[in-house]
Order: structure tokens, then sequence, then C-alpha cells
């Protein structure tokens, strides 16, 4: 199987843009019931109908994520509520998340962009796919695992961690595909030397990666370590999640699937678009979405457009690049999304704690390892080692509820630690990506 | 009742100089020290010829800093002197929280510190047993 839509993966680009336009011009009057996009529409003047070309979504205004935030929980909504099927939600930077609902169409939509990539990565109806990111509010779960079903691959829902449990999976029902971050994939590598066993001991032939950046020279040494391809997947939960840009065999960028979604990458400081084959941030636009169309949306996220459109695999889709950072702080832990300012608002919220903190990240036995390091106030110690260790284990709960991840916590003298005002370097970042 | 000074440190090179270091200043003699220690940090316990002047020294450099009351009770340098202390602590159910020694005077007096929930009650079961607390002079002016 080479495709799985193939009228409109070899679309031409006039074709392409054709059907954009078109779509875009839907997706204006489809956001125009929401309250939120009715109002911007209204301030900014803007009538769907009067979009003549796709040169003129320049002028409309960037959504963004305090958007998202300030029109929580249900100001995006574009349908009426017993529309919805379902809704994914990610933590926010100070503990408010952000919500996208999902009519049956939108998941049927977005099943179907994630089974486009996994057939252009080779994947077939044969193959067994163990999934092993995490199931639940986040997106890269039951994105690929959909996605995989739809394909007719036999999935393995078995989620993250647990190397053992994956290995015995990988053993006793021959997986041939995982979906995995960059990370994980190392460490799982280093369980299964452990354990004595090597590439011959499985059937695997593909890696779909996700959730977090990773160096070539990280995914090369992947592929060298188990012996097979690895493939980039790209998406986030306000796009849908995992399934807007995948690599095709050529692994040489990611098709974004254009017919679904309008890139522009803008210079994240004065917002003009930069020329393709240039660094900038992301920028997207849904096409084929209809619970919650977003219009312009800042991902954040930093990467390049290359300038060719052509691509042997026969797909005219532009390709984006490895993302190579982020606009703002986001740190991506163990393959989830952490804000610094998360950190800052559990620890502001504890009175035995002072309001400096410092975040280390490095990688122990190819795991992300996280530590928060914290000044005490003179007020709470009374010489006691028991109530120190009992705040360490209070602030490790608090953060673990905040961010999801555990963490390790460093009690310090108060004035050990650079000053909040200023340039403080909040974040010191170890790890080798 | 004597006092003891805990200080709060980060595990790492150069805290007990620094702590030892201000109490050469202050000319203030050390009588015992113990530390516990944390991983990522430790805390530091002594006792000192002029408890006051310890804490407000430690406290004027940045330092956190604990003052509080302990037992320091004294007993022979014999083998088995302990024993009748613990024997006398046990029966009167005294949990013991923290704990350490030091001898006063090789094979004859050596005193051992203890760190309870209610020092004042301890301190009377104690005398009423007949066994010999040291005072702060006792203690400072060894």
């Amino acid at each position: 199987m080479k495709y799985w839509s193939k009228e409109i993966e070899t679309m031409t680009r006039p074709e392409l843009e054709k059907l954009q336009l078109e779509r875009l011009r839907w997706t204006l009057e489809q956001a125009s019931h929401s309250p939120f996009y009715q109002e911007i529409f209204r301030r900014a003047s803007i009538k769907p109908g009067e979009i003549r070309s796709l040169e003129d979504l320049a002028g409309l205004p960037f959504t963004s994520k305090a958007d998202l935030r300030s029109a929580y929980p249900s100001n995006m909504l574009a349908v009426n509520p017993t529309r919805v099927v379902r809704m994914h939600s990610s933590s926010g930077t100070t503990g408010q998340a952000t919500v996208i609902y999902h009519t049956a169409r939108d998941l049927d939509g977005w099943t179907n962009l994630v089974t486009r990539g996994l057939v252009m990565a080779g994947c077939g109806p044969e193959d067994v796919f163990q999934n092993m990111m995490t199931y639940g509010l986040f997106t890269g779960g039951l994105g690929l695992h959909y996605g995989a079903e739809r394909l007719g691959m036999m999935v393995i829902p078995a989620g993250g961690g647990n190397s053992h449990r994956q290995i015995q999976l990988l053993r006793d029902f021959n997986t041939t595909v995982i979906h995995i971050t960059p990370s994980y994939a190392l460490h799982l590598s280093d369980v299964i030397r452990d354990l004595g066993l090597g590439r011959d001991d499985f059937k695997l032939r593909l890696l779909i990666f996700g959730a977090e950046p990773y160096s070539k020279a990280t995914r090369d040494k992947i592929e060298r370590v188990y012996g097979v391809t690895a493939h980039n997947c790209y998406g986030l939960s306000e796009m849908n999640g995992p399934g807007v840009a995948f690599e095709c065999r050529q692994s040489e960028g990611m098709h974004l699937w254009e017919d679904n979604y309008i890139v522009e990458i803008i210079d994240p400081l004065s917002g003009e678009p930069v020329p393709p084959g240039h660094d900038g941030e992301v920028v997207l636009t849904t096409l084929n979405r209809e619970a919650m169309p977003l219009i312009r949306y800042r991902t954040r996220d930093l990467a390049r457009i290359y300038e060719e459109t052509e691509c042997p695999c026969g797909r005219n889709f532009r390709r984006l690049s490895r993302v190579i950072g982020r606009t703002d702080d986001m740190l991506i832990v163990r393959g989830v999304n952490v804000f610094p300012s998360q950190v800052e608002h559990v620890l502001m919220a504890l009175p035995e704690v002072g309001t400096n903190y410092q975040i280390l990240l490095g990688r122990e036995e190819n795991l992300d390892r996280m530590t928060v390091r914290v000044e005490i106030r003179r007020q709470m110690f009374h010489g006691e080692m028991d109530e120190l260790r009992a705040l360490r284990r209070k602030i490790q709960h608090e953060l673990k509820e905040q961010i999801l991840i555990t963490t390790e916590v460093e009690l310090m003298e108060p004035g050990a630690l650079p000053p909040s005002q200023g340039k403080a370097k909040r974040v010191i970042d170890k790890r080798q990506i | 009742m004597p006092h003891q000074i805990s200080v709060f440190l980060e595990n790492k090179p150069g805290k007990l100089e620094r702590v030892t270091r201000l109490m050469a200043e202050g000319s203030i003699n050390i009588r015992a020290i113990t530390i516990a220690d944390s991983g990522d940090f430790g805390i530091l316990k002594i006792l000192v010829d002029d408890p006051k002047e310890a804490y407000n020294i430690l406290t004027r450099n940045g330092l956190v800093v604990a003052y509080r009351e302990v037992v320091a009770i004294k007993i022979n340098d014999t083998p088995g002197a302990l024993l009748i202390i613990a024997q006398i602590l046990q029966r009167h159910g005294i949990n013991i929280d923290d704990a350490y020694g030091f001898v006063m005077e090789s094979g004859i007096a050596s005193v051992f510190v203890i760190q309870v929930k209610d020092p004042a009650g301890a301190s009377a079961l104690l005398k009423e047993e007949g066994i010999e607390l040291l005072k702060d002079d006792d203690l400072y002016y060894l």
C-alpha cells in the first residue's frame, strides 16, 4: 500500500490550493458560530464570505494559546454541544487548562490523517502496532490508536512506561511497529540489552516517534540500536494531536496535510511571514474541523518549511522540518509538556518555601530526570529532619498533581538561588537531545 | 537547661567550614557536634559554650538556625552506664528524637545529650530517678 487517500495525496498544487480556499471559506463560516470568533470577526469587521483568495488569510488576526485559555471552557465551540463526542485537554501554564472539542466527523478526519501518515511511513494491515504513548487527555495515545486500527493493524494499547511488560508484549505478539518517544526508545533499548536480548529477538521494523524534540544524532543512534527505521510525526493537541505532519520514506521532512491545515511560518516577534527554508514560528489554520475551528493558531513551535514542494514519494504536500525549539519556555519532560510557570505556581502556594526556584533537567539511564531546587523559609526551620523531609514530600506531591510527572526536590538555604528579578536562569537543561 | 543550635546546610563542600569559621571568629567553643544528612541537605547540631551568641552570629550571617532546649545527662564513663539511662527512658516511655554524646573526662565522666518532645518533663523524671543533669553553666564551663 502506497497511499491511503490517493486522490488527495497526489493532488497537484493548484488542485490542493483550490481545495484549501474552499475549505478556508467553510472554516471561517463555521468559526463564526462560536462566540469567540463571532466577536473577533465583528471587532475586525471581517465577513467570512468576503475571503477571495488564500492570501486574504494573512489579513485575519492570530489566535493564541492565551485566547484558548480565555475561551475555556466553551467559548470557541462552534457546534451544538450535543454533537460533541470527545474532548482533549492540556494543562495550562498557570493551572488554567485548555480544551479542544471534537464531533464524530472531526474524529473521523483526524483518524484519517493518522492513517495516511502510517501508510506513508510504510505500515500496512499486516503490522502489529504497539502504542507506547500515554492514553487519556493527552492526544498522543488515542490519536495513533484509532489511526492504526483504521489501517487494520493489530493495536496493542500498551500505554507508557513499564519496560518489562512492554518487552514481553513486543515478543509475545511479534510487534512490528511501535509508537514511542525518542527518549523512551533509548531507555527501552538499555533494558532490552540488560535482559540479554538483541534485535533478533524481535520482529520490529518501524518506529514512529512523537511528542518530543530530538536531534539527528539521537535518531541515528536509535535506528542503529534497533536496526529499524524511525519516522517522525508532528502534532499538537490544539490541531487534534499527532498526525498534522508525517515523514514519508524519504526521511527528509514531514509532509504536512495541507488539505486539513494551512501552514504559515512567521517571525515570532514581528508576526511577518518568513520565506520557505527559513526558521520561524509555525502558524496553523484548521480546514476540516467543525466543533472547534482555529484560525492562524500560533503554535510557538519553531521550524521551517522546505522550499521544494515535489517529493519522490509522489506527494506535493509541503514538508515541515523537525521542531528546533519553542518561542516560549515550554519544556518537554518524558514527553509531557511542562511550563516553568506551573512549577512557580505550586511553589508560590507553599508558605514554607521562597519564590526563587531552579529547574534542572538531566538524563539518567536515558530517562529524563527533573529536579526542582527551592529555598526554605527561615521561619519554617525548627531543627528537625522529619519536618524537612515531610516538606520535600509535600512539594513533590503538589508538583506531581500540577505537572503530572515525578520530580526530585532539593531544599536550599535562603539566598542560595539566583534572585527572581532580571534574567534569572530558571532552567538548566543538561539533556543531550 | 542547655540549648542546642541546629543549622540547616546544603550538602556541599565548604558548608561546615563556614559554620566553624564563624564560631572560631566569635571565640565560641564547640562542645559537641553531630550532622544528620538527607541527601541534598543536612542538619548540623552543636552544643557551644555561648549558645545565644552563637545563634546571633549564625543568624546575622544569613544561616538558617534553630535554637532549642535539650537534656544533657551526666553519666559515668564506664561500661553499662548508658544502659541505666536507656532503661529509665524506656520505663517512662520517653522517645528520643535525636541523641549524641561526648566524653567529659576520660574514664570518669561522659555526657549523653538527648533531644525529646518535652525536655522539662524528661528532666524532672530523670532527676527523680537520681540522675545528674547538666545545666547551662556545667556544660559551658567544662
